[in-house]
């Protein structure tokens, strides 16, 4: 029996996350709708990067480490009205040979920083969990409107 | 300290047990693909680590990517009335 009411941990999770990023598309859809030049998809393509990151972050909350960076990150940016930098999203370190591997880590993961190794690990698995489930959706909801 | 760069197994810090990172790292590599799809059970620990350096790599550029191409699409689609058909489909 088909019912709409059975969620599972993660797809609640998941349609939460998927909710709040759609929501996030269209209001950036409508500030500037009809054809735009391609510096202003670009910079729209931007938005739409932070929007899945922020979602991703807020669905998650202020219990992990890697989503309460990001979600930090995200408010002190929008104080600022910068330019998206990529650092901010947590990817920017040269590496170099003398960086561990957990080094190598703590520069992928927002957060990463401050943490332990053990405690590295576990935000390193639950992140992976999320970033892939958010990439998951983008790719549904492309699909979507390549087909409408 | 000098442990920290070394490419020896040890972690920094001596309150951890190995057996605690073992276990963390095994449960890491059930996750990334790369390593659960070659079924090997002599994946060493740092190559646990450097698969996942790379597959967090990957989905952060899948990430722009896929913000790129929605990018071109929100253009080109301009009904709102897909954001309940998509709510529901993702649903499934």
């Amino acid at each position: 029996m088909t019912s709409n009411r059975v969620f599972f941990n993660t797809s609640s999770r998941k349609a939460r996350c998927a909710r709040r990023f759609l929501q996030s598309l269209l209001r950036i859809r409508q500030r500037r709708p009809g054809s735009l030049s391609s510096e202003e998809v670009r910079q729209r393509s931007r938005r739409i990067k932070m929007a899945a990151y922020s979602s991703m972050a807020c669905t998650v909350g202020s219990r992990r480490a890697w989503s309460r960076a990001i979600i930090f990150r995200l408010q002190s940016r929008a104080g600022r009205h910068g330019r998206m930098r990529r650092r901010c999203l947590g990817v920017k370190k040269k590496p170099s040979r003398e960086m561990s591997q957990a080094d190598r880590l703590r520069d992928l993961v927002p957060g990463g920083e401050a943490l332990d190794f053990c405690n590295l690990l576990e935000e390193t698995a639950h992140y992976i969990k999320c970033l892939s489930s958010q990439v998951e959706i983008m790719k549904s909801i492309a699909d979507i409107y390549c087909r409408s | 300290m000098s442990s920290r760069r070394s490419r020896s197994r040890q972690p920094g810090v001596s309150r951890i047990s190995d057996d605690q990172i073992a276990d963390l790292v095994s449960k890491l590599q059930q996750l990334i693909p790369e390593i659960r799809n070659r079924r090997s059970d002599k994946v060493s620990a740092s190559k646990v680590l450097q698969e996942t350096c790379n597959y967090i790599r990957n989905l952060h550029r899948e990430v722009d990517d896929l913000s790129d191409r929605l990018s071109a699409l929100l253009a080109s689609t301009d009904t709102d009335s897909d954001q309940a058909a998509i709510i529901r489909s993702l649903l499934m």
